[in-house]
């Protein structure tokens, strides 16, 4: 479960270029649940990600991860918690090593590393049957060097290194974006398989109205640095992208000009 | 041609720089961290080796000393990046400036000879070998117990956080690494080795020498792409071994190019000939692929 309290960020304060990237935002996002999140450009999507993978530290607020407040914590003392798919296909993954040696980094995620050999045998047999599932035929170049892949590919095995070890949350940043259309509904539907098999926790950060109301359960919308409105259940069933444009009117008595927002 | 003499001199001194391009591999390869520090940590390595043995050390332990003095320089540049976010390039500067003096500190005088002094080469000397065999099979032998410790290192957990640190950063801390730990890790080991390799240097040249760590650099980053040149790295062992077969080519190829009476070039001609190696080093495979593709054309 993650708990964000009254989260505050602004970037080059007293500058300039002064911007409020965070304005007191607050969610809940309990166990199980598959939480997307839609907003314009600056509405702090990334921000608030980043926040709560560590990446950036607010200046005011609190970030609870099992109970536990990390807010404090920098990134690679929360990776126990939270596993991280990135948007740039090539950011989450090494290209310059070799598929198992990507996985191996990513199933001693959160735990200590030590001097052993870091590819061990006995991981050979997990990383085949987990690559296996993507149906990419990976299975058989666990040696191969991760620069070779396609970027579809190596989102693809980016989703899977954040999946291999058990973690409080799942986040993801826009991680279809940068794909062409097809590769990126055979990421999204990865995703979804995975995040219900392994009943996981996830966040997912989307530019596309119509994919936020798809996926995952509930449909939280971002408008400068707040929470504009927080939809699931029966009040999100059969809802299509117009209605949530007027959700928006009705909050805020604005109408969005972001066009990306309302084509994709 | 080379003289017996001059061939084997180079090739001891290749050797040695060998195990300053490993330090170099890991900081400017792995890591891509710029690290100028070796200019500092090699005298430092030798002075210290040079000090420790006249005190009534024994070589090997003062050898081990003089490893750890390079760790420790290594250390604070990648404290001074790390923790002060001081610029990489510039933080080893620093380091390098300081150990100048930490270096005539250490000596008391600009330089110190090791005449009569048993070093770690004293005890191969009486097994009938000739006199400049000994340092030859002796570096060969450190230089291959250092490229199989790096070697399973870089293969370790540890080591392969470190690769990925190097690589993507950002990636790196996703997978729950302590990136700056590892960025203080490398660049002491690095300069660990560059300590190891002034230590040597100073023990079969007799004599350490506060001005001797000039130019280290350039050479190990000349061995270290000249060898990449001959050994593509495609894997972490060939990287390694290319270093090795990069500064032993160096090092002939120096002497080859001072012996060569036709071409006229003396020992003051050293820092020029480097220059050129380096630059005909980056250059030369670039161009190759741009020569075939070219030549690919012309066929299609």
């Amino acid at each position: 479960m993650i708990t964000a309290t009254d989260l505050r960020l602004t970037f080059g304060e007293g500058t300039p270029l002064e911007n409020p990237a965070l304005r007191g935002m607050s969610l809940t996002v309990n166990q199980g649940e598959f939480v997307t999140v839609i907003g314009s450009n600056g509405a702090g999507k990334s921000t608030f990600l980043n926040a709560l993978a560590g990446e950036v530290l607010v200046d005011s607020g609190k970030i609870l991860v099992d109970n536990i407040d990390v807010t404090k914590l920098p990134t690679h003392k929360r990776t126990g918690r939270v596993a991280r798919v990135f948007q740039d296909p090539l950011a989450g993954t090494c290209e310059g090593l070799s598929i198992e040696e990507n996985l191996a980094l990513a199933i001693k995620r959160g735990k200590r590393r030590g001097l052993g050999t870091a590819v061990k045998k006995q991981y050979l047999e997990r990383f085949r049957s987990s690559l296996a599932t993507l149906g990419l035929g990976l299975e058989n170049r666990l040696t191969d060097k991760m620069g070779l892949l396609s970027g579809g590919q190596r989102q693809a095995v980016s989703l899977l290194m954040a999946s291999l070890t058990p973690s409080s949350i799942l986040l993801l940043d826009e991680h279809t974006a940068a794909l062409d259309p097809k590769t990126a509904s055979f990421v999204l539907e990865l995703t979804q398989n995975i995040i219900a098999e392994q009943k996981l926790t996830a966040l997912m950060v989307t530019h596309s109205m119509k994919q936020a109301l798809e996926v995952g359960t509930r449909t939280v919308m971002l408008h400068q640095g707040e929470v504009v409105f927080d939809i699931a259940g029966k009040d999100r069933e059969g809802l299509e992208v117009k209605d949530l444009l007027n959700l928006f009117e009705q909050q805020r008595g604005l109408t969005i000009d972001d066009d990306s927002l309302l084509l994709s | 041609m080379l003289s017996n003499i001059a061939f084997y001199g180079a090739l001891e001194t290749g050797l040695i720089y060998g195990l300053v391009a490993f330090g170099i591999y890991l900081s400017f390869r792995v890591l891509d961290f710029p690290d100028l520090t070796v200019d500092g940590s090699f005298p430092l390595g030798a002075a210290v080796a040079a000090m420790l043995i006249i005190a009534g050390w024994n070589p090997w332990l003062a050898t081990g000393a003089a490893i750890l003095a390079g760790m420790a320089a290594g250390a604070v540049t990648a404290l001074l990046n790390v923790k002060l976010k001081i610029l990489n390039l510039l933080a080893s500067i620093l380091t390098m400036i300081a150990l100048y003096s930490i270096n005539l500190r250490i000596m008391g005088r600009p330089n110190v000879a090791l005449l009569m002094e048993d070093t770690v080469l004293t005890p191969w000397y009486n097994l009938g070998l000739e006199y400049h065999q000994v340092s030859v099979l002796l570096f060969t032998f450190v230089i291959g117990v250092s490229l199989f410790l790096l070697w399973r290192f870089m293969k370790s957990e540890i080591g392969l956080a470190m690769r990925a640190t190097g690589a993507n950063a950002r990636m790196a801390r996703a997978q729950g690494i302590a990136t700056g730990g590892m960025i203080i890790l490398g660049v002491a080991v690095s300069n660990g080795l560059v300590g190891l390799a002034g230590a040597l240097f100073a023990q079969s040249q007799g004599a350490a020498d506060v001005t001797m760590g000039v130019g280290v650099i350039v050479i190990g980053l000349a061995s270290l792409i000249g060898g990449e040149a001959v050994i593509t790295p495609t894997s972490v062992f060939r990287a390694l071994l290319a270093c090795v077969v990069g500064a032993i080519i160096y090092r002939l190829a120096i002497a080859f190019a001072l012996n060569a009476d036709a071409l006229g070039l003396k020992a003051q001609d050293l820092n020029l000939i480097t220059a050129v190696l380096v630059t005909l080093a980056i250059v030369l495979p670039g161009a190759r692929v741009s020569l075939m593709n070219k030549f690919k054309r012309r066929k299609a």
